[in-house]
């Protein structure tokens, strides 16, 4: 199966390994990631207003590109993966809206809305199964416990994201429980860590994030794991007493896959 | 633009109907960031039913919301106050020399393990 594959900005700089091991997974499970070529960057945040039309260019741009090539666009950042797919339902349901991007595209093909998004996490659970996963597991994660990390921008807004319930998400714990794993349940896994805010205000970026892993550590965790690189940045910088992996990294060494030889 | 203008427009550029709100107070409830602000979302709901905005317009609790929909997705009655928020702080850096941080500012703030996602998305929020 081949997928269009929207990386964004961090996965080619600081969030390297949150790339690299999407592919060597996605090829171990037979899916071909083919890059987007020219994508532009989301922008980080998706702009709510209706009349904010310009930043929301990238991402329309990257939606033709799969609907033209018949193919699912796949994301593995949490914030690509909101930006996309909140442009998509705004292109989708405000007129007015759609009518302006497509004025300022002036592109040979229009965008006719169709375009499937599917974060990673989707990927594996609606394209592949996580039954299928679980017969390819080759070094079961047997005996870790892993507190998984939604954050707030794979769940919400949930109206437009339907990932899954985002007050009861199963996603995650579902994919760490296929790789052999315990998933350790606490409250604090759909939470802000802070975000952008470690810009404007440390204090904040240590608060929100102190509250997700001592929340994660009291339940007993051994890692947390995240698709976000700015959860995973924050988390860190704050002194996270438990490690702060990327779910490819875990699902790369659970099908044998990390250790190949680099691309 | 006067108050009543300054109301009309946030009101249209974020589609919010503020008086849907019944002022249960969830969403202020559930903000991360209610403890740095001076006004909280539901006071934002319902001083721009009000029409007061100048105040608004000068608070920094602006620049405090992390975007996390939280308020979007808890509050009971589908008023969003996240897009009111966002509305008022883009009135604000949407004028010339309004912005709330500049490229200048970044080279104090960066280290050598922040994701480019933090950069944009602070730009994004804070600068036109
Ligand atoms: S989106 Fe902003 S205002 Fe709403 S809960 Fe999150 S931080 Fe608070
Ligand atoms: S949660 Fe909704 S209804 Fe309740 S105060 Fe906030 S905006 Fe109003």
């Amino acid at each position: 199966m081949k997928v269009r594959y929207f990386p964004g900005c961090t996965l080619k700089n600081k969030a390297q390994d949150l790339d690299l091991f999407a592919r060597k997974s996605a090829l171990a499970l037979g899916i071909e990631m083919e890059e987007i070529p020219m994508w532009q960057c989301c922008g980080g945040v998706f702009v709510s207003a209706n009349d904010e039309v310009a930043t929301k260019l990238s991402s329309i741009r990257a939606l033709s590109d799969a609907e033209e090539h018949h193919s699912p666009l796949v994301t593995v950042c949490s914030a690509c993966h909101n930006v996309i797919k909140q442009t998509n339902h705004q292109f989708n349901t405000d007129s007015a809206f759609r009518q302006k991007a497509v004025n300022y595209l002036a592109s040979d093909t229009v965008y006719q809305g169709g375009a499937e998004i599917y974060h990673y996490l989707e990927m594996l659970r609606d394209l592949v199964g996580f039954d299928e996963i679980k017969k390819k597991v080759v070094k079961p994660l047997t005996g870790r416990k892993i507190a998984v990390y939604y954050g707030c921008l794979l769940l919400r807004p949930n109206s437009v994201m339907k990932m899954d319930d985002p007050e009861n998400p199963q996603i995650f714990e579902s994919l760490i429980r296929a790789l052999g794993a315990e998933s350790v349940y606490y409250p604090m896994r759909n939470e802000c860590c802070g975000g952008y805010i470690a810009l404007e205000s440390k204090e904040l970026a240590e608060k929100k994030s102190r509250s997700v892993y001592e929340s994660a550590k009291s339940a007993g965790a051994d890692t947390i794991v995240t698709a976000c690189p700015l959860c995973r940045y924050n988390l860190l910088k704050n002194n996270s007493p438990l490690p702060v992996v990327y779910f490819t990294e875990l699902l790369a060494e659970a099908l044998g896959a990390k250790e190949d030889s680099n691309e | 633009m006067n108050n009543r203008q300054k109301q009309e427009e946030i009101l249209r550029i974020s589609g919010v109907n503020a008086r849907k709100c019944m002022k249960c107070g969830k969403c202020s409830a559930t903000c991360p960031a209610y403890d740095e602000m001076e006004y909280h979302p539901h006071e934002f709901v319902y001083m721009v039913e009000t029409g007061d905005i100048d105040r608004l317009m000068a608070s920094q609790s602006l620049y405090k919301c992390l975007s996390c929909f939280a308020c979007v997705d808890r509050c009971p009655r589908g008023v969003q106050p996240f897009k009111l928020i966002e509305a008022v702080r883009l009135m604000n850096i949407r004028k010339q020399g309004n912005n709330h941080m500049t490229a200048n500012d970044i080279p104090s703030i960066l280290d050598d393990d922040m994701p480019q996602q933090a950069i944009v998305s602070a730009f994004r929020k804070y600068t036109k």
